[in-house]
């Protein structure tokens, strides 16, 4: 049995979005920017692709969404633009922005600190969120931006987005959230919450890969990053990705008609194998349920390096992540889980469980078995459960964490 | 940056079998006792490196017999990675049969090379190289325990880049011999840097005590230091090649030739020149002057008094020098 459970980092291109795209690989392929009915053809099909995004995220006709290559790009526009917007000419200088940020996001910061911005990183509280008061009070009158995500991609943890969006409001600050990690897998209602911008991608959400959108509230002015022709209302130059902006389209609508139900069948799924996990001794998760996407658990198990047990599930045929897939190479201890205060020994044992609506009940118990022989494997291996003492002297010394993992 | 750069290669994928076969399945994985130790009438050594918080941690146990200070026996306990676990059964593999004194010349190029499938293809991708250092690290300090002396008196010299065992005098040397200008170059020349890119500087996986950044900016100013002093002496004892000195050095070589042949002649007709600038440009030294009084405007500046005043500098100074009228 194959059991994929890295679905924040990318999902299954549900076969129903698949079907809908192929008409637009052969048929109907015609540039959308054509007058000839070649081109206008694919019309009514992205009609009908932008009316399932604004109907999803319950957007006014005021906003503009404007369809992506991905979250990435939408995250470097925001940040980019605000810069070319507002902080070049001297009107402001300060950005306010977290430490878990997704890479897009903090390496993105990184290179407008050395272009002169003043940048904030937030930290993020013991259940792995940063509080609205904290975000409140950094703001000054120089803050040009606001930049939480929705929810983390590392943790599930779900952030105050309503307060922080009220706080910015009243300050007069733009906000921008990326929610890669919340559309599709909990209710997001752009008339229920304050943002500005919000970023998304449609391979989080059973979507095709290679398409995001940005949304950008009552049409606000933002420099574009691509300048060319005059396709998305001349905010984004580019022949226009039918085939993909159809699949972001249905795949945007499958994600949240009774997302209710659906979040409620994988909470279900998740609880089950959360609580299975939990029996091994000297194990914990990350944050409370309640706060949390319903398909993700970060957990960590005591004596267990996080690359060892990713190495024995994947033996097992179990798609896992330590982490975020983007750091995956890296040899860092989980950043979210330092910043939580786990300790350093802990931080290093993280592994990352998410679940989508097409995960079964049989893979989860697939999973809950392999799990616990491969920890039991991994434990009698492991140093941390030794039984026999070093030699006196023969103790490890201290370990220098590097800078960068200092909180 | 390449075509074969363009889609990064998957982790695991640059584990040798060697590494995936022990990573499964170890073979000298677990602990010994002191009760078994001492019914073979042999001395037991434990020796813990690394630690759990720092993501890597391995422990060692030596069986020694004590008249021979042969390692009779070895096992081991890891937190770590794959790397990790299959370096540190390796290391134990090598440690069998050795004496104290022997095990303690095994390296983490030993263990790499043992984890091979073939001898020229490396058996962990670059930033795994340092889970084999921890393998060397236990070594000596499971040596120093059992020898009773200190672990660095294992170590002859400074080691900047553990992944590849180079020295800081190793560094500083080709440095010099090449006159390397860029930590890449360091890394082509001497590996140093090429593996988990820790010693390159401040803020990799480990905090090391010598940056090749740092290295190289040092030694670059040593370099320096030495040209200068060289060109200075030469300059003092009445002479000194040209284009080897420094600016100021240049300037007043000029200025002294044009002091002595020059001036003098362009003052009787009422003018005079100046030095502005003077630049390497490729094979050539550029100088550049300015005319003054009557010179400036004259039609022989650019044609007579400009040859006089380039040859007299090619004559005296070097065979490369131009010399431009602003």
């Amino acid at each position: 049995m194959q059991v994929y459970l890295d679905n924040n980092a990318t999902t299954m291109t549900d076969p129903q979005v698949v079907e809908v795209m192929q008409p637009f690989f052969s048929e109907i392929y015609g540039n959308p920017n054509s007058l000839h009915k070649f081109g206008t053809a694919s019309h009514p099909y992205l009609r009908k692709a932008i009316d399932q995004v604004y109907t999803a995220l319950n957007a006014s006709d005021n906003d503009d969404i404007v369809f992506t290559s991905c979250a990435t790009e939408s995250n470097n526009w925001v940040l980019k633009s605000i810069y070319f917007d507002k902080i070049v000419n001297g009107e402001k200088d300060h950005i306010i922005t977290t430490e878990v940020e997704h890479p897009s996001v903090l390496a993105t910061c990184r290179w407008l600190e050395e272009q002169g911005v003043k940048v904030t990183y937030l930290p993020v509280n013991e259940e792995g969120i940063v509080e609205s008061h904290t975000v409140k009070s950094f703001i000054t009158d120089k803050t040009a931006l606001v930049s939480v995500m929705w929810a983390s991609n590392e943790t599930g943890m779900i952030f105050p987005i309503k307060e922080i969006g009220e706080i910015c409001k009243e300050k007069g600050v733009l906000f921008h959230s990326d929610a890669v990690q919340a559309v599709g897998k909990i209710p997001v209602d752009l008339q229920d919450v304050h943002v500005d911008f919000l970023s998304m991608s449609a391979h989080k959400f059973h979507g095709p890969k290679g398409i995001g959108a940005l949304y950008i509230k009552d049409s606000q002015p933002l420099t574009p990053l691509f300048h060319g022709g005059e396709q998305m209302g001349h905010r984004r130059s580019g022949t226009l990705n039918v085939p993909y902006i159809v699949g972001m389209g249905k795949a945007i609508e499958l994600a949240t008609t009774n997302i209710e139900k659906t979040m409620a069948s994988i909470r279900a799924k998740r609880d089950r194998l959360e609580d299975a996990l939990l029996e091994l001794s000297d194990t914990f998760v990350v944050g409370s349920r309640e706060n949390r996407t319903p398909n993700t658990i970060l957990i960590s198990i005591r004596g267990v390096e996080g690359e060892g047990m990713l190495w024995d599930l994947n033996n097992g045929q179990i798609g896992a992540s330590t982490g975020s897939a983007c750091a995956s190479e890296d040899l860092e201890a989980n950043s979210v889980m330092l910043a939580i205060g786990a300790d350093n020994e802990l931080a290093h044992t993280g592994i990352r469980l998410s679940l989508s609506r097409f995960t079964t009940d049989e893979e989860i118990d697939y999973t809950i078995e392999h799990f616990k022989s491969a920890v039991a494997r991994l434990r009698a291996i492991s140093s941390s459960f030794a039984k026999v003492a070093p030699t006196p002297g023969g103790e490890a010394g201290e370990c220098h964490i590097p800078h960068h993992m200092a909180h | 940056m390449a075509k074969a750069d363009m889609l990064g290669e998957s982790l695991w994928d640059a584990y040798s079998n060697k590494v995936t076969t022990l990573m499964n399945n170890p073979q000298h994985q677990g602990e010994i006792t002191p009760e078994e130790a001492e019914a073979h009438g042999n001395k037991l050594i434990v020796a813990d490196f690394g630690a759990e918080s720092c993501g890597d941690a391995v422990r060692l146990y030596w069986e020694i017999d004590p008249k021979t200070d042969k390692i009779v026996n070895s096992k081991f306990k890891s937190f770590g990675c794959g790397t990790a676990i299959a370096s540190s059964d390796v290391m134990t593999e090598l440690c069998i049969g050795k004496t104290v004194q022997e095990a303690v010349k095994i390296t983490n190029i030993d263990v790499e090379k043992a984890l091979r499938d073939d001898p020229d293809t490396p058996a962990v991708p670059p930033q795994k190289m340092h889970c084999s250092v921890m393998a060397y690290d236990v070594i000596k300090k499971a040596a120093s325990l059992y020898l009773g002396v200190d672990e660095e008196s294992f170590e002859d010299e400074i080691i900047v880049c553990e992944c590849a065992r180079v020295s800081l005098g190793t560094i500083q040397e080709v440095i010099k011999l090449n006159d390397l200008k860029t930590v890449e170059e360091i890394t082509d020349y001497t590996k140093a840097g090429g593996f988990c890119k820790s010693c390159i500087k401040p803020g990799g996986h480990e905090d090391r005590e010598w940056y090749l950044v740092d290295i190289l900016e040092q030694t670059r100013k040593e370099m320096e230091a030495e040209k200068m002093k060289a060109a200075a002496d030469a300059m003092s004892a009445g002479g000194g090649n040209f284009e080897e000195m420094t600016l100021v050095q240049q300037i007043k070589a000029v200025d002294a030739v044009i002091d002595e042949s020059v001036r003098q002649f362009l003052i009787m007709d009422g003018g005079n020149v100046e030095i502005i600038d003077i630049k390497k440009n490729d094979d050539n030294i550029d100088i550049y002057i300015r005319y003054l009084g009557a010179c400036d405007g004259c039609a022989s500046s650019a044609t007579g008094t400009l040859y006089a005043i380039e040859s007299t500098l090619k004559e005296k100074l070097s065979n490369k020098i131009r010399v431009l009228p602003i």
